[in-house]
């Protein structure tokens, strides 16, 4: 299962470009939805959901639209239920001990709080990528990124795992090391690694939970340039603490504060005109 | 997208998402499965248990349990049974084991993390785990053959200058309660070491450096910031080298004199609870009775290190728990 | 007056200070003498009696003439604790697994983990005495005692260690390599099987070492399970013979020949723990959870 040395000749293959553009200040000023869609993907539709951590009631009533293509940017001060929202959307958080949800989390039509759904099929479409970079330390790179196909019985193929490289940017930099381990990469590396392995899954919905809070500002930029790349394919939730980076990759801001939606709009009129004075608070830097 | 890629697309539509006949399967054939084999370990150990008593029973049911524990006189061939003497040779030879053996390994625990330069740490620490890698027939082995005939003339000369101490005095035996005792002193020296060595691996720096800060020796910083911190920790450890100090066989059925009497010094011969099952159970396989007088002694001897493990586990509970307790403010200051 | 005065450590505080850092310093060095003692004592009696023929002939139970090798015991000993390796590994593992992915902190998994505790402080004698009462005095299978009856007894005794060991492992593989697995879409037992298992690997080999080095060194289970014999054998419904056993025998024996054998067997014994002891350590310095 050694990859295709040669790059892929399809002509209509959108990663045969170079896909981190070689000026990054570029991506600072980029605001608005300029890719042409290659592929439609999916709204997901949040409708009065409600989260517990034990007794402890953490998202309260929200009802909320992630719109197909765009990315959305989830902001607010620490504590305010934004990490957990996006672990409803693929259903993570009832993984974690005594943590329950109610409410419906559409994609398109489909609620996946359907009792008759399966949970692992949510998690196949919509994929999630954490905090800090979380490569399976006994895996190659290349490993690493066919995992998700092996983990759920898919076969393997290796210019697949090239294209999901491509895709994240981290093509040219590991082409030549594919059977080394994962986690001998840098940080920045280590989660674009991750972003390729979701991506090879070929998800709807890319789940982003503070992806580059752990990271140095260089690859913080070319995660965010991703972004920007990839909304042409999947529909993207982007929780960040960041309200620049927020500014800079989101087409749709949504403001939380103790686990309720404040306000949601594009996310220039979020920041230079909000409607909820706490809003303005927030995005002036007058709390969190 | 390229042709490849999409066919690994999650197909649309409602069916895509929903739970097909197989989905799951393995999952709970997992689970379930699981589940049913660490019940079965519950349910093993209960079964052991039942055995132990049920096939105790017929020696209870002559001599009574109160008699079987107290009468001082074993003797199959006769159908006596009193465990007494084993009783007391176990007891003997454990609390000169933890006499001898607590304050050795609470030593070296101190040297290896406190006192020792950092280079000479590790090698050390192996050293002290290589006496448990020493199987108990060899310390037997090598007690039987070397300590026994050296260390004689030595007990002999402490029998007749310190006859006047309670238990001491008279002629030594080659095998004894103090041999035995010391064997067991060096076979529980690792796993106290290991238990104190971890306990004072986690007394916070900031309270050895207060003391050291108060002008402290490094002795008064141990006295003032180690040991009353790890006391508990060291007290389960001590109690763990007990439990298996008291389960021991082998190395004592050679070394003990195996002699079903209560000695009258520690240099005398006697008699232990395993080292009588070790011994006897191959006469006793035609007779039920002599039979179930050892299984009695086994269910004693597992009741006995039932206790003294649960004594041992709350004391290192308690000791972690303290510690964690002590830890989480410092935490919620850095933080 | 410029200069600062120290007032100096009293004598007796140093003197203090000295006095017991010797004592601690002492006694580590006592601790170490046995040590010491027993392995140039098994060095020195034993490697007299190794030969070429020392490991590949069996005993003869003559006690006049040559009094053979221990070939029986060395297999019997690796046959026995290979078959309690088989099955208390996966039982092991499996309980652990069980306890930390889905067991957690449930009042079952409290109940099991307290039972494997229990089982733990069980001195190894009485498990023996369970699998003779069990299965020895009943002739099942048709005989009392047996090869796979002493691996019984001997896996009941690697279980507890080995269940513990592999929960301490498990439990410190970083939850967020389970969490990016779920969020891939896998299912929990791939989840299981491909990330957490392969991560915990290096480390669950080490405790499982150890645990076969301290069954491979223990006597008193077989006596009454497996007993002693002369003859090398390789059915396990035999009786088998095994290095601690035949050391235990040949102590009793007031015969220099048979104590020089117990000497040489001891040395194997010894060196084959030692063997496993410093693979378990090489092992767990490859792991990469600390």
């Amino acid at each position: 299962m050694t990859p295709d040395p040669t790059p892929l000749t399809v002509t209509d293959e959108p990663h045969t470009e170079p896909v981190v553009s070689p000026s990054l200040a570029s991506a600072a000023t980029h605001t608005a939805t300029t890719e042409p869609v290659q592929r439609e993907a999916r709204t997901i539709t949040l409708e009065k959901l409600n989260a517990w951590y034990g007794d402890q009631h953490s998202i309260k009533d929200l009802s909320l639209t992630f719109a197909p293509n765009q990315a959305t940017a989830l902001i607010g001060p620490s504590g305010s239920g934004k990490s957990t929202v996006v672990r409803c959307i693929n259903r993570m958080h009832e993984e974690i001990p005594g943590a329950r949800a109610s409410g419906a989390v559409k994609l398109d039509d489909f609620d996946v709080y359907d009792p008759k759904v399966d949970v692992v099929a949510v998690r196949r479409a919509i994929g999630m990528v954490f905090q800090k970079p979380n490569p399976f330390p006994t895996m190659s790179i290349f490993d690493n990124v066919a995992s998700g196909l092996r983990l759920t019985a898919r076969k393997v193929d290796p210019g697949h795992v090239e294209s999901a490289l491509r895709d994240a940017g981290l093509w040219e930099e590991v082409k030549d090391r594919l059977r080394k381990p994962g986690i001998g990469l840098s940080g920045g590396q280590q989660q674009r690694l991750c972003i390729a392995r979701a991506l090879a899954v070929e998800p709807d919905v890319l789940l982003m939970d503070e992806p580059a809070s752990a990271l140095d500002p260089i690859s913080t930029l070319k995660i965010e340039e991703l972004v920007q790349e990839l909304k042409s394919r999947v529909t993207i939730v982007i929780v960040t603490h960041n309200m620049q980076q927020a500014a800079r990759v989101a087409d749709q801001t949504a403001f939380m504060l103790d686990g309720q939606l404040v306000e949601i709009g594009p996310t220039s009129r979020i920041f230079t005109n909000p409607t909820d004075s706490r809003t303005e608070e927030y995005v002036t830097g007058k709390f969190g | 997208m390229a042709s490849a890629p999409e066919t690994l697309q999650v197909p649309r539509g409602r069916s895509s998402l929903e739970r097909t006949r197989g989905s799951g399967l393995l999952d709970r054939i997992l689970k379930w499965g699981l589940t049913a084999l660490s019940i079965g370990v519950i349910l093993l150990i209960a079964y052991f248990f039942e055995v132990l008593i049920a096939d105790s029973r017929p020696v209870f049911a002559q001599t009574g349990f109160f008699s079987f524990v107290f009468n001082s006189e074993w003797v199959p061939s006769q159908a006596l049974y009193g465990a007494l003497p084993l009783l007391v040779g176990t007891l003997i030879t454990s609390a000169i084991a933890l006499v001898i053996g607590v304050p050795i390994a609470v030593a070296t625990a101190l040297y290896i993390t406190e006192l020792a330069s950092p280079r000479v740490r590790a090698p050390l620490t192996i050293l002290v785990e290589l006496l448990a890698a020493v199987p108990s027939v060899v310390y037997g082995l090598w007690g039987f053959f070397f300590l026994i005939p050296k260390l004689k003339p030595a007990e002999q000369w402490f029998s007749d200058t310190f006859a006047f101490l309670p238990f001491v005095g008279g002629t030594v035996s080659g095998p004894n309660y103090f041999i035995a005792g010391l064997i067991l002193a060096i076979m529980i020296i690792p796993i106290v070491s290991a238990i104190s060595r971890e306990v004072m691996t986690t007394v916070p720096r900031e309270n050895k450096e207060a003391a050291l800060a108060l002008g402290a020796t490094r002795w008064e910083m141990i006295r003032m910031a180690v040991l009353p911190y790890s006391k508990g920790g060291i007290t389960g450890g001590a109690m763990l080298g007990l439990g298996r100090a008291i389960g021991e066989t082998i190395a004592v059925t050679i070394v003990i004199g195996n002699a079903p009497e209560i000695g009258k010094t520690i240099f005398s011969q006697g008699y232990s609870l395993a080292a009588v099952i070790a011994n006897e159970f191959g006469e006793a396989a035609s007779d039920k009775v002599h039979r179930a007088a050892l299984i009695a002694a086994g269910l004693v001897l597992f009741l006995l290190t039932l206790a003294i493990n649960a004594l041992a586990r709350y004391f290192v509970n308690r000791a972690s728990r303290g510690q964690r307790a002590a830890s989480k403010p410092a935490a919620g200051m850095a933080g | 007056m410029s200069s600062v005065s120290l007032q100096p450590v009293s004598g007796r505080r140093k003197r203090a200070d000295r006095g017991a850092r010797a004592i601690v310093a002492l006694f580590t060095g006592i601790a170490l003498i046995p040590l010491f003692f027993i392995l140039y004592y098994l060095l020195k009696e034993g490697l007299g009696a190794w030969s070429w023929d020392f490991f590949t002939t069996d005993p003869t139970g003559s006690f006049l003439g040559d009094p053979g090798g221990i070939k029986s015991a060395i297999l019997g000993t690796i046959e026995m604790v290979a078959i309690a390796t088989a099955v208390a590994v996966p039982i092991g593992v499996g309980v652990a697994i069980w306890l930390v992915e889905y067991g957690r902190q449930s009042w079952l998994a409290t109940g099991v983990r307290y039972f494997i505790d229990v089982m733990t402080g069980v001195p190894s004698i009485v498990f023996g005495l369970f699998v003779y009462i069990t299965l020895v005095v009943t002739n099942f299978g048709g005989a009392s005692f047996a090869g796979y009856k002493g691996a019984i007894a001997l896996a009941l005794l690697m279980l507890p260690v080995v269940t513990r060991s592999a929960e301490v492992v498990l439990l410190l593989v970083p939850n967020t390599l389970r969490e990016a697995a779920y969020a891939l879409g896998a299912p929990r037992w791939k989840v299981i099987f491909k990330i957490v298992l392969p991560t915990a690997l290096p480390g669950m080999v080490t405790g499982i070492l150890l645990a076969i080095a301290r069954a491979a060194g223990e006597t008193a289970p077989l006596l009454f399970t497996a007993t002693i014999v002369n003859a090398t054998t390789f059915n396990l419904g035999d009786r088998m013979n095994s290095l601690p056993a035949l050391i235990f025998q040949d102590v009793g024996q007031a015969q220099d020949r048979l104590v020089q054998i117990a000497w040489g067997a001891a040395l194997t014994l010894v060196a084959m723990i030692l063997i496993l002891t410093i693979l378990a350590r090489l092992v767990q310095r490859r792991s990469r959870l600390s």
